[in-house]
């Protein structure tokens, strides 16, 4: 009888690891893998014609955190997160809460929306160029209309990463604004009706209803918001290329221009690993202290 | 208009796009009963519950609420609650949250509000599951979080709509009781949508009957069920429903008439003595009694009662007997002829 459960028992263990198997390939070769093996050539000095790589623990890393452009990168993408994440989620809820209300035109808006999530980030910089390049773009039309002089919106190091910064929100906006369209459609009408018996007001009611049963979305936004934070650097390619002076230099591009431009594929590998033990660490977080305070359907 | 009345439509009409919602809807309520609208899915009892409620606002006619026209007033401001079909519950909130929501948004001091939460839970049996979620609530529990939310506030007039279509047969017959006794025991006006006939039979002190947007019977129960006013309610209120038929089948009526008569007035008479000659289509053990159901040319659901189990054959030709005092007639426009 003993013997028969236990055959049973590991039957099911075997369809478990049968079922995980696909995924858990596919994530070893292309993520955990990489991961170990960035991780490994952190450890190793750059190898030359003359020298040979060998092994120098952590110097890469002492490297790295004596460079000062380094330092202003971190700076310059913690300030990019720090605006981008918040601005980005708040618009698109306002969005989301304007799009799903009973107004006319509705499908129209909530495309218009969402145009600029379809555009690829390379297109979308193209355009963006058009809007800041000095005299001709649009910006200095409009300024000039009334009379403020041309502003070189890329080419200063007080604007060039605000500048990216707005193309990234004006970017992300739209698709969150898709996630909390699908989450407000699925709280129930009768809730509002409720409210409103009761005398509730428009304003209570999003901060006491709304916003508690769009939590889970909001958490799950965050956390893809603050990844793109990271992520997301093709505009730099087309806007300014990190520059002036490093301005706008966000991590993921100076790795980039570290392991392709510099060919120091080492500290470009530090640089990897910092970024993803800061992602862990923060992700972790925000999974184990906002989900115990999510309501989940 | 009446002094007493408690609520009051008038001439209420709601259209939606043109589409037929309600029209002419004309009610008195007094105050402290128990009024039900009835009628089948689609005949704007739910409208106009929520016209009444403030959730809508009609195109036409007048609401008047304890002497004040509400007619476009916000729903806050109607003195009233509600209990909804779906419950409405807040699904993040906890059993006393919900209770207090209300009480909370009009700025209910703390302690009355602590008050007023433990006795609603005390009157709805829900003590024990304050800090308890909705999801982790049965469908019974659910509804009662919802009734103490309703009678918390204090509010004189209740409107509920459809409060136990999601319960089970046996929780519905004992939450119907619940209900009634809530509303007696608080002396507040209860406006109950349904259309389920037997909770507005049974509780209701006054049963609005309803058919396409329009009031078809305004009555008390015995009315819809003794004195039908037309074909619709005759063929609407009762199980079984009340049997149609064509004068033309009977002696000594009118033409173009439709007479009708319910099962307990008919009885089975050796042949040859009764009033007519019908056939068994089919029989309905019922427990008590069994439901045998008679064809007959020219009539509709003309059915005999007869005590026990007494299961005839189909096909099988009987004679039914019954008596003109028991007959309603019904002139060519279906309207109850209220004569002799």
């Amino acid at each position: 009888m003993a013997e028969r459960v236990n055959i049973e028992r590991r039957r099911q263990a075997i369809y478990g690891w049968l079922l995980l198997s696909p995924a858990m390939i596919l994530l070893s070769i292309f993520a955990f893998y990489p991961t170990l093996a960035t991780l490994w050539s952190s450890l190793f000095s750059r190898g030359t014609r003359r020298r040979a790589s060998e092994f120098v623990g952590t110097e890469n890393y002492a490297d790295l955190f004596a460079d000062p452009t380094f330092w202003l990168v971190v700076q310059n993408n913690l300030l990019y997160a720090a605006i981008t994440i918040p601005v980005s989620i708040a618009i698109a809820l306002a969005m989301a809460l304007w799009a799903n209300s009973k107004i006319s035109a509705r499908g129209f808006i909530r495309t218009a929306y969402f145009t600029p999530t379809v555009l690829p980030m390379i297109a979308a910089a193209n355009l963006w160029l058009f809007f800041y390049t000095p005299g001709l773009g649009v910006l200095d039309q409009i300024g000039s209309l009334f009379g403020l002089p041309s502003i070189n919106w890329l080419g200063q190091p007080e604007t060039a990463l605000w500048a990216i910064i707005i193309v990234t929100i004006w970017k992300e906006a739209g698709f969150f604004m898709i996630f909390y369209l699908a989450a407000l459609q699925t709280i129930p009408e009768d809730l509002k009706e409720a409210a409103d018996i009761e005398g509730t007001s428009r304003w209570t009611y999003l901060r006491r209803i709304v916003l508690p049963l769009l939590m889970p979305t909001t958490l799950f936004i965050v956390v893809n918001a603050m990844i793109n934070s990271v992520k997301l650097i093709d505009h730099l390619f087309i806007l300014t290329k990190g520059g002036p002076s490093d301005a706008s230099k966000l991590i993921l591009y100076y790795i980039w221009e570290m392991a392709f431009a510099f060919f120091d594929a080492p500290h470009a590998a530090g640089m990897t690993i910092l970024v993803l033990a800061v992602l862990c660490i923060v992700a972790t977080i925000q999974f184990f202290y906002i989900d115990r305070r999510t309501h989940y359907q | 208009m009446n002094e007493q009345s408690f609520v009051e439509l008038q001439d209420v009409a709601k259209r939606w796009n043109g589409q037929l919602g309600v029209e002419e809807i004309t009610l008195d309520i007094e105050e402290g009963s128990f009024v039900a609208l009835l009628g089948p899915s689609g005949c704007g009892k739910s409208t106009t519950l929520r016209l009444l409620a403030g959730l809508d606002i009609p195109d036409e006619g007048q609401i008047i609420i304890q002497g004040r026209d509400v007619t476009t007033s916000a729903a806050s401001d109607r003195n009233l609650s509600m209990v909804f079909q779906s419950y409405a519950l807040f699904p993040h909130l906890s059993v006393a949250e919900n209770v207090v929501f209300g009480l909370k948004v009009r700025g209910t001091p703390k302690l009355e509000r602590q008050e007023k939460m433990v006795r609603a839970l005390e009157i709805t049996g829900l003590i024990g599951f304050e800090s308890r979620k909705p999801g982790e609530l049965s469908g019974g529990q659910r509804q009662r979080v919802a009734l103490a939310r309703a009678i918390v506030a204090g509010q004189p007039l209740c409107l509920m709509d459809e409060p136990l279509s999601n319960l089970d047969a046996k929780l519905r017959a004992s939450v119907r009781k619940d209900i009634k006794k809530l509303q007696r025991d608080l002396g507040i006006t209860v406006v109950y949508v349904t259309h389920d006939q037997t909770e507005a039979m049974s509780m209701a002190d006054k049963v609005v009957l309803m058919k396409e947007g329009r009031i078809q019977q305004i009555g008390s129960p015995d009315d819809l069920y003794s004195r039908p006013a037309n074909t619709f309610v005759a063929s609407f209120v009762g199980a079984p429903p009340m049997a149609l038929m064509d004068s033309a089948t009977l002696d000594g009526f009118p033409a173009d008439c439709k007479i009708g008569l319910r099962a307990e007035h008919v009885s089975i008479v050796p042949q040859g003595s009764g009033r007519l000659t019908c056939s068994i289509s089919e029989c309905e053990f019922l427990g008590s009694e069994t439901l045998i159901g008679l064809q007959h040319p020219g009539t509709s659901g003309l059915t005999v009662l007869q005590p026990g189990l007494s299961l005839m054959e189909e096909d099988t030709l009987v004679d039914i007997n019954f008596e003109d005092q028991h007959l309603h007639i019904f002139d060519s426009d279906g309207q109850r002829v209220y004569s002799a």
